[in-house]
């Protein structure tokens, strides 16, 4: 029986098998089931490879797959579902980083001129993930400063590298034997994957890790050219397609264009102060529970603080006794609360709050008006009346959860500092407005003992 | 084997594909899709197998060793995060 036959019938299986699992994606009833079709058909595409014609040294490949195995093995089970941001980043760099290095490894002497472009391809998309990723995951742990990083000339140094590539690629693929112009291209990519996201700041991450998810897919399609393999095609461009489509609802949520968040950060807009109405009400845990005690209808709008406070359990907790209270509880999840796609709904399902009381913008909007009290947890940009209201503002424009609607709204914050965009946020100085300030964790515990 | 424009009709239908797919999936799993496709993504892997098993040469094989190891890390650990993940999402029981 022919081995490259059944190796290349395999492939087609293993496709078939990712396009189902992914399918199954689309409800979170049947997900996990889809999860486990698309790791089986990864499992069909590594036999079928190692079946392939010409293996002759199985011993390091297996090897290799048992010390990356083990890694990743640890990786997933050690791994906090508020730290999942840093790991999909940190996974995004090593899926570029292998891309790469297939890239590499392709090179042979007889290589022609559309195989060198398309290991060209592999090695600049794979080096710009590789360190675009792992700036990202400084980023978000929190290992290098967050902040968006800015320097004069910035864009001319970013496109004389762009440049730089382009021509090292040329120069490479009419001198295959010069290696001085492979490693100029290996080079100008790890650094422009550098360049490319320290000026994104980090409230901006959801869209950039969306986007390295895209390139690792890309990363792979390329390789998959390099080395004539229909499965990394396939499979890379499904991923391709699926960070592309994150990334363009990441932009949406936040009403700005991709070019907006990559080149420019919020620095030049900070300074436009508007002033504001009103006052502070803030309001004691003891006034807020008679508030709650009496409320029939409560909305939650959990955002990136409720993370870093690891509060979602005792938000679980509170929900759980607004319930045996007869009162009716709904989380309402901005696109980009949190630091990558879906972050909260994560964080939420973990402490055990069922999927069907998570309202995306849209649902909650329209109910807002019914709400009794909303409860703002770590929050801020993503609940800023001044989206709407305030033509002026930097996020005008910006679709945003309506709590200034409900009867209502407590903001749980621990200062009166601005949200990382720095902008003013006018929902604190409104009427109905109390703020509960201190560790969000705190705040809701002591409601939780009075409730009890 | 195949010519290039096989493979980038191969290309071109797979993005339609993926489109259509991930248009569904709903905002509350975003995240496990993400960590899904990040293990999807170490399909390098298949690519990486056959430069490290085969006659070449030894930078050719020590680059395809590692790219095996590094894409290993993704499918393990993507599909087990993954897993792991969709296991807390639970619908509302009564």
């Amino acid at each position: 029986m022919n081995l490259e036959l059944i190796t290349q019938l395999g492939y087609v299986v293993a496709a078939a098998l990712f396009i189902f699992g992914l399918k199954m994606l689309g409800s979170p009833d049947t997900a996990r089931r889809g999860n486990a079709i698309s790791s089986v058909g990864m499992l069909v595409a590594i036999i079928s490879a190692l079946l392939g014609q010409g293996i002759v040294q199985y011993e390091y490949i297996i090897g290799g797959m048992l010390v990356g195995g083990a890694i990743g093995a640890i990786a997933a089970r050690s791994v906090a579902m508020t730290a999942m941001p840093e790991m999909v980043a940190l996974f995004n760099g090593f899926g570029g980083a292998a891309s790469l290095l297939v890239g590499w490894s392709a090179l042979a002497p007889d290589a022609g001129a559309f195989t060198l472009t398309t290991i060209m391809f592999s090695i600049l998309i794979g080096g710009v993930t590789l360190t675009g990723s792992l700036i990202a995951y400084g980023k978000l742990s929190e290992t290098i400063s967050g902040a968006a990083m800015t320097f004069g000339g910035q864009k001319i140094v970013n496109s004389l590298i762009v440049i730089g590539v382009l021509v090292s690629a040329f120069m490479f693929i009419n001198n295959p034997n010069d290696p001085n112009w492979l490693y100029a291209v290996i080079g100008l990519s790890l650094l422009f994957g550098i360049m490319a996201v320290i000026p994104i700041g980090g409230a901006d991450m959801p869209v950039v890790i969306s986007l390295l998810n895209s390139y690792s897919g890309l990363a792979a399609c390329a390789a998959g050219f390099a080395v004539d393999n229909n499965a990394l095609i396939v499979a890379g461009s499904l991923v391709g397609a699926s960070g592309i489509i994150l990334t363009q609802i990441m932009c949406k949520a936040m009403n700005r264009s991709l070019t907006n968040v990559l080149f420019s950060g919020f620095q030049s807009v900070s300074t436009t102060v508007t002033e504001v109405e009103g006052e502070i009400k803030p309001i004691s845990v003891d006034d807020a529970y008679y508030v709650l005690e009496a409320a029939t209808n409560v909305a939650i709008i959990p955002g990136y603080g409720m993370a870093v406070a690891q509060a979602q359990h005792v938000v679980k907790e509170l929900m759980e006794l607004l319930e045996n209270n007869g009162c009716e509880v709904n989380y309402g999840i901005h696109p980009v609360a949190g630091r990558m796609p879906g972050h909260m709904n994560v964080l939420l399902a973990e402490a055990d709050v069922p999927y069907d009381q998570l309202l995306e913008m849209d649902e909650i909007n329209p109910r807002m008006e019914s709400v009794d009290v909303a409860i703002v947890i770590g929050a801020n940009d993503v609940v800023n009346p001044a989206a709407r209201e305030v033509e002026s503002s930097p996020i005008y424009g910006m679709p945003v959860i309506n709590v200034a609607d409900a009867k209502t709204v407590f903001v749980l914050k621990r200062s009166m500092a601005s949200g990382f965009a720095g902008i003013e946020n006018p929902l604190f100085y409104k009427d109905n407005t109390r703020m509960l300030f201190g560790d969000a964790k705190e705040s809701i515990g002591g409601l939780v003992r009075e409730f009890s | 084997m195949a010519g290039a424009e096989y493979l980038l009709f191969i290309l071109m239908l797979s993005i339609f594909l993926g489109f259509e797919l991930i248009n569904k999936v709903p905002a509350t799993l975003h995240t496990p899709l993400m960590s899904g496709a990040n293990a999807i993504s170490g399909i390098t892997v298949v690519g990486a197998i056959a430069l490290a098993g085969t006659e070449n040469t030894d930078l050719a094989h020590w680059l395809g060793v590692g790219a095996v190891t590094l894409a290993s890390i993704n499918v393990v650990g993507g599909y087990m995060v993954t897993d792991r993940m969709l296991g807390f999402f639970k619908k509302k029981e009564d």
